[in-house]
C-alpha cells in the first residue's frame, strides 16, 4: 500500500470516528450567542449577569451535550436593533452559532427574530418584555421565557385596581415595549372596571421626569402607571416622590420593576411598590442556593432576566441531549415536549406560540424596618398561575401556533 | 386665552415653564463650562459629560468614605474633579495645542468613553441613591404646582455661579488676561504673563463647573455612570446655538432651551428629546456663528 493511500485511509477513519461521537451535532459543537446590553441602561438587569448565568448553565451541564462541546460567545447590542441584527447575522452566517439568548429590549428581540427566522436558528428571549413576541410577531423557533407585558398587567394592574386604584394615567416609554405594556395594562384595568384617563409617551431614555410627573398630577388619576423600565423607572419614581405625587394621595404602579431598580432606589423610596416578577432569589431553598452561587460570581443577586437566561439555556441543552441533535426543528419540538423543571420553574410549558408558561409572583417592596439584610426586598403577596398570567393559547394571535 | 385654545390649563403651563427654567439652569452651568474651555483653549471638550458624572460620584465618595455631606461636597467635589481636569490638561491636552480641533475632540471623546466605561464596570448602570440634604427636603405649594425646595435651590445656585463666572471673566484682571490670551497668546506672553498656566487654570475651572453641576444633579437623578452621556449632546447643541465660546450666550441659551424643552413636553412629549436639535439646525442656517457668537 502506498504511503499516500495509507494516509488517506487514516484520515477517513478518523473522520468517521469524529462524526460518530457527535452524530447529529452541526459543526461538531453547540454554540450559544448571548446578545445583551453590556454597557447602557439595561446592563444591570441583564448585561454581564446574563453572560455569567449562561456560563453557569453550561458549566452545570458539564460543558458538553450529546458528545459535543458547548461554546459561549457574547456581544453588546447597546439596545440598538441594527447592531443586534448585524451581530446575529454574522454569528449565524459565519460563526456557527446555533442559538441566540437573552435579547433584552423589545426592538432588539424583534430584529433578532427576523434573523433567526431567515437562518432557522433558535432565539431564547429572556429580557425583552412585549407580549407580541409570542403573538403577532412570533416565529416558530422563538421562545419567550421569563415574563411578558401581559403577565405584568395581570399581576400588578389587576392587583392595583382591586385595591381601589380605578383611574389610571400612564407614563410610557416611547417605543414598542412601552406601547405593548400600556396596551396590555389598559385591557386589564378596563376589564376590572377601571378607567384610563390619559397617557404621555416620553423619549427613551429620559433623564428628567419632573415635567411628565406634573402632567400626571394634573390628570387627577388615582394611579400613575409607569410603562417603562430600568433607569427610566427609577428616575420617574424619584421625581414622583420629590414632587409630592404620592404625598398628595396618588399612587404609583411601576409596571416593570427589577430587583436592581429597587436596589438603586433604596427601600426608603421604594417601599410599598407593588410589582410582578417571574423570579425572586428568596422563594425557596433551590432559588436561594442558585442565587448564592450567582452572587459569589457577580456580587449581586440575580434579576428574573438573569435567572431566566440560565433556565432557558439549560432547557435548550436538555432538549438537544434528548433529541440527540441540534437541528432547530427537532430541538424546538423537544423543548415543547419536555416540561421545564429547574429552580426557576416547575412544570413550565413551552407552547407552540413560543411562550414558556410558568408561575409569576406579585410582590410588595418591604419597608426598611422589615428588611432583614441586603437584597431582602420583597414580600410575595400572591403566586399567579401560569395560565392566568399568560392567557390561554387560544387567545394568542401567533399565526404559526 | 391662548392656553385655553391649545387645550392646556394655565396652571400646567406655568408649572412647565418653571420646570423648564430649572432644567435650563443645568444646561446653563454645563454649557458655561464648555464655553469657557472652548473660548480659551479652543478645545471641544467631549469629556464634559463624564466630568459632570465624576462630580456626582465625588459627592458620593465624600459622603461614603469621609462623611462629608452635600454642602461640603458642593465645595470639595468641584475642587477634586477640577484638579483632575488640570492633570488632563497638563499631560494630555497640552500636547495637542497647535494641531487641528479634531484631535482635541477625539481625545476628550475617548477619555469620556474610558471614564464612563470604567464606572459602569465598577458601579453598574442603575445608579446609586444620593439623599437630598435635610434642609432642602419638602417643598412649597405654589397653587399651580408643588415646587420642591431642592429644585428652587438648584436655580439659585446655578444663577449665582453663572453670574460669578461672568464677573470673573468680564470684570477682573485675570479675566482680562484670559480674554487677551484667546485673542493673541504670543503678545500676552511677551508682556510677561504666563499663558500656559492661565489656560490650565481655565480648563480646571471649566471642569469644576461641570463637577458642580454634577453635585447639584446627584439628589435628583441618582449618581449614575451614564448621567453625563445622556446630557452632553444636548449641552453641545446649547453651546452651538448660543455661539461657541460666548459666556453670556451659553447661560441665556441654556435657560431658554430648558424652557423650550419644557413646553415641548406639554404639547408634543415624544419630540422633547429632539426639539433642541431642531432649534440648533434653524439657528445654524440663519446665523452660523450662533445667536451670541461673533462671525469671524
Amino acid at each position: 500500500m502506498s504511503l499516500l493511500k495509507k494516509f488517506a485511509m487514516g484520515v477517513s477513519a478518523s473522520a468517521m470516528i469524529a462524526s460518530g461521537a457527535a452524530a447529529e451535532i452541526s459543526d461538531g459543537k453547540v454554540k450559544i450567542g448571548v446578545l445583551t446590553d453590556l454597557s447602557s441602561t439595561y446592563s444591570d438587569l441583564a448585561g454581564n449577569g446574563a453572560v455569567v448565568a449562561a456560563e453557569m448553565a453550561i458549566e452545570d451541564f458539564g460543558g458538553s451535550v450529546a458528545g459535543a462541546p458547548i461554546e459561549l460567545v457574547s456581544a453588546d447590542h447597546q439596545n440598538k436593533a441594527d447592531i443586534a441584527a448585524n451581530k446575529a447575522r454574522q454569528w449565524g452566517d459565519s460563526e456557527q452559532v446555533d442559538a441566540f439568548a437573552e435579547l433584552v429590549t423589545t426592538s432588539v428581540a424583534l430584529a433578532v427574530f427576523e434573523i433567526a427566522k431567515q437562518q432557522n436558528k433558535i432565539a431564547l428571549v429572556s429580557g425583552a418584555a412585549s407580549s407580541p413576541l409570542t403573538g403577532s410577531a412570533c416565529i416558530p423557533s422563538g421562545i419567550h421565557w421569563t415574563y411578558n407585558t401581559r403577565a405584568l398587567a395581570v399581576g400588578t394592574g389587576a392587583a392595583v385596581v382591586k385595591e381601589g386604584g380605578d383611574t389610571w394615567y400612564f407614563l410610557t416609554a416611547d417605543y414598542a415595549f412601552g406601547e405593548s405594556l400600556e396596551k396590555d395594562v389598559t385591557a386589564v384595568v378596563e376589564a376590572e372596571g377601571g378607567q384610563v384617563l390619559g397617557s404621555i409617551k416620553h423619549p427613551f431614555p429620559a433623564s428628567d421626569f419632573s415635567s411628565f410627573v406634573l402632567q400626571a398630577q394634573a390628570s387627577g388619576a388615582k394611579v400613575v402607571g409607569l410603562a417603562n423600565a430600568g433607569a427610566d423607572t427609577v428616575n420617574a419614581i424619584k421625581a414622583a416622590n420629590e414632587f409630592g405625587l404620592v404625598a398628595a394621595g396618588q399612587s404609583i404602579a411601576a409596571l416593570l420593576t427589577f430587583i436592581t431598580d429597587i436596589h438603586a432606589l433604596g427601600l426608603e423610596t421604594a417601599q410599598g411598590i407593588m410589582l410582578t416578577t417571574g423570579f425572586y432569589w428568596d422563594l425557596n431553598d433551590e432559588t436561594r442556593a442558585w442565587s448564592a452561587r450567582f452572587n459569589e460570581r457577580t456580587g449581586r443577586m440575580p434579576t428574573m432576566v438573569q435567572a431566566g437566561v440560565y433556565s432557558s439555556i439549560t432547557h435548550y441543552l436538555k432538549a438537544i441531549e434528548a433529541a440527540g441533535t441540534d437541528d432547530t426543528d427537532a430541538v424546538v419540538a423537544k423543548m415543547r415536549e419536555m416540561p421545564v423543571e429547574d429552580f426557576f420553574a416547575h412544570g413550565g410549558v413551552v407552547r407552540t406560540d413560543g411562550r414558556m408558561v410558568h408561575e409569576m409572583y406579585l410582590a410588595r417592596v418591604k419597608s426598611p424596618a422589615d428588611s432583614t439584610g441586603p437584597w431582602d426586598y420583597y414580600d410575595i403577596v400572591r403566586t399567579i398561575p401560569g395560565e392566568e398570567a399568560y392567557g390561554p393559547l387560544s387567545e394568542s394571535d401567533c399565526p404559526t401556533k | 386665552m391662548l392656553t385655553d385654545l391649545l387645550g392646556i390649563p394655565p396652571q400646567v403651563l406655568f408649572g412647565q415653564l418653571l420646570l423648564g427654567l430649572i432644567n435650563g439652569a443645568f444646561y446653563a452651568v454645563l454649557s458655561l463650562g464648555l464655553a469657557v474651555i472652548f473660548g480659551l483653549l479652543n478645545i471641544v471638550n467631549f469629556a464634559h459629560g463624564a466630568l459632570y458624572m465624576l462630580g456626582a460620584f465625588a459627592a458620593w465618595f465624600l459622603a461614603k468614605y469621609l462623611g462629608i455631606g452635600y454642602w461640603g461636597a458642593l465645595i470639595f467635589a468641584p475642587i477634586i474633579v477640577g484638579a483632575f481636569g488640570i492633570v488632563i490638561e497638563r499631560f494630555l491636552l497640552r500636547r495637542l495645542s497647535g494641531v487641528d480641533h479634531l484631535y482635541g475632540l477625539l481625545l476628550t471623546f475617548g477619555l469620556a468613553l474610558v471614564i464612563e466605561g470604567t464606572f459602569v464596570k465598577l458601579f453598574g448602570a442603575s445608579g446609586i441613591p444620593y439623599p437630598t440634604p435635610k434642609q432642602l427636603t419638602g417643598g412649597i405649594n405654589l397653587g399651580f404646582m408643588f415646587l420642591p425646595w431642592y429644585r428652587a435651590w438648584v436655580v439659585v445656585a446655578s444663577l449665582v455661579v453663572c453670574v460669578a463666572t461672568w464677573v470673573l471673566f468680564e470684570r477682573t484682571k485675570i479675566g482680562a488676561y484670559l480674554r487677551a490670551g484667546t485673542e493673541n497668546p504670543k503678545l500676552l506672553q511677551a508682556f510677561g504673563v504666563n499663558v500656559p498656566v492661565l489656560t490650565t487654570l481655565a480648563y480646571g475651572y471649566g471642569v469644576a463647573l461641570a463637577a458642580f453641576a454634577g453635585v447639584l444633579a446627584a439628589p435628583i437623578t441618582q449618581v449614575n455612570p451614564l448621567m453625563g452621556s445622556n446630557l452632553i449632546i444636548v449641552v453641545f447643541a446649547v453651546v452651538v446655538i448660543g455661539g461657541m465660546g460666548s459666556i453670556v450666550g451659553a447661560v441665556v441659551t441654556g435657560l431658554a432651551m430648558g424652557v423650550i424643552e419644557g413646553l415641548t413636553k406639554v404639547f408634543w412629549p415624544e419630540a422633547s428629546a429632539t426639539v433642541i436639535f431642531v432649534v440648533m439646525a434653524i439657528v445654524l442656517v440663519l446665523r452660523p456663528a450662533g445667536l451670541f457668537g461673533k462671525t469671524a
